[in-house]
């Protein structure tokens, strides 16, 4: 049931000294480059870059690994799942057909068909990193100032910054309000019939929502108290000012971005084929 | 209650909302038996929230909700899926004048509005928006994610319209109707 969830690290890196807003708008950057981007040569590029700023944070392994198990687990059953509905995607893309193994019916195994599922599983692995990272080494209510400051209005930062403050503590209520009512007898796992575990779900999952319809009362009587949304603008505790690595940062980021579009883009193509080189 | 888009109270229910479900998507899914189907509650939690604050909330809600869930236990946001649950988030925030929820009546009538809405806005999201996004996006093999999409967007629709009338009957019943005071004679 104690199902761990990434959480802020407190470390003194180069990375942490950033600031929390450098860091949303790498991530995004970061992240709006792998998405565009087929090209092995940028993705491997990327993926090394990561690994190396991952080194940098001081962050290690074993810290996130609970994740990265998740991970690898979701990207083995998708890349099973893309195999069995479309083996023959690669050589569509690719529009060659170097065949390894024969197997039954469309279902050859092509080199082309590997290195499309070797793309797909590496653009997961260039942005899992920056992700780890960003959600590791920014502080909770540094990330709400960041939002503000890249140019979100503050009512919706600071909306995020209660989701933030808040999951904890509902996710206390949730496991209390289970323990309570598994120790009545509901059961939630697959022993039950179907229709009996919607049921027992319900009853932990109703007193859950209305303990939080009334939190909402309380704490939006408390802000509106405090003149909450007076103006049109606000200051934040843990924002700080950007500093030299900042600006290196971004620009640094942004370059890539703008590298990765020309590369992508420049021959019409989102995919790097190595496969006509060849020919 | 006066029905305003974006007060204080609504920033506070985005915020707590999202939290309830970064919770419900994690913990409270319910396994169907089918491999990686879940009953998901918090889509019902999402329409309650919805039809309460408005489709203004429904969106952040859905958007800030899911983009956190993946974050925090995934370690990447899955984008395509986040921009669709803010859009069935917004589309159930729709009928929130007409179903009037505060005013504590939710009968037959409402019901079916809040069903047909919720029903038609999930459909164009997971039938048609999620896959499309997904090939555009991380261009998977369109017969994965049409297969994908409407297996979770059935699974959705029905606990929506199970579990998300049932809240939603629930909250009505916490609030006071108009004129059920009565003087005695």
């Amino acid at each position: 049931m104690a199902a761990e969830m990434l959480s802020y690290l407190d470390r003194n890196s180069p990375i942490h000294r950033l600031t929390g807003a450098t860091k949303l708008l790498c991530f995004l950057m970061w992240s709006a480059a792998a998405m565009l981007t087929y090209d092995t040569r940028i993705l491997l590029a990327m993926f090394i870059g990561s690994l190396v700023l991952f080194k940098l944070s001081r962050i290690r392994v074993q810290e996130v690994s609970f994740v990265l198990i998740l991970i690898l687990l979701f990207l083995m059953i998708n890349n099973i799942a893309i195999y069995l509905f479309s083996p023959q995607e690669g050589v569509n893309i690719y529009g060659t057909s170097h065949q390894l193994v024969h197997l039954v019916g469309r279902y050859n195994m092509t080199l082309e068909q590997l290195f499309y599922q070797f793309n797909i599983t590496l653009k997961y692995f260039t942005v899992i990193p920056a992700a780890l990272l960003f959600i590791v080494t920014t502080n909770p209510s540094e990330f709400a100032a960041s939002l503000n400051r890249i140019g979100v209005s503050y009512r919706i930062s600071f909306a995020v910054a209660i989701a933030l403050r808040y999951i904890p503590d509902i996710q206390r209520d949730f496991q209390t309000i289970a323990q309570a009512q598994q120790a009545r007898g509901l059961d939630m796992s697959r022993k039950e019939t179907l229709g009996r575990r919607v049921k027992n779900t319900a009853s932990i999952v109703v007193p859950l929502i209305f303990s939080s319809l009334d939190r909402i009362e309380v704490i939006s009587n408390a802000m509106e108290l405090r003149g909450f949304g007076k103006n049109n603008k606000r200051t934040w505790y843990s924002a700080r000012p950007f500093s030299v690595g900042d600006f290196i940062a971004m620009a640094g980021v942004a370059v890539l971005l703008a590298v990765t579009l020309i590369v992508t883009f420049y021959d019409g193509n989102r995919f790097y084929n190595p496969f006509l080189a060849g020919v | 209650m006066k029905k305003n888009l974006f007060s204080t109270k609504t920033i506070v229910a985005v915020g707590i909302g999202a939290a309830v479900f970064v919770i419900l998507g994690r913990f409270a899914a319910i396994p169907t038996g089918v491999p990686n189907t879940t009953i998901e509650t918090s889509y019902a939690f999402l329409a309650l929230m919805s039809i309460v604050f408005g489709p203004a909330a429904g969106l952040l809600i859905g958007f800030i909700g899911h983009a956190l869930k993946d974050l925090l236990f995934y370690g990447a946001p899955w984008w395509s899926w986040v921009a669709v649950s803010g859009f069935v988030g917004l589309c159930f925030g729709l009928v929130w004048k007409k179903i009037n929820i505060d005013e504590g009546v939710f009968a037959k009538k409402q019901i079916i509005t809040f069903n047909i809405t919720q029903a038609t806005a999930q459909a164009i999201g997971w039938f048609l928006l999620a896959p499309v996004l997904d090939i555009l996006i991380y261009a998977e093999p369109v017969n994965k994610v049409f297969t994908q999409a409407i297996v979770a967007g059935i699974a959705n629709i029905v606990s929506v319209g199970v579990l998300g009338t049932l809240l939603l009957l629930a909250y009505a019943k916490t609030r006071v109707k108009t004129g059920s005071l009565q003087k005695d004679a």
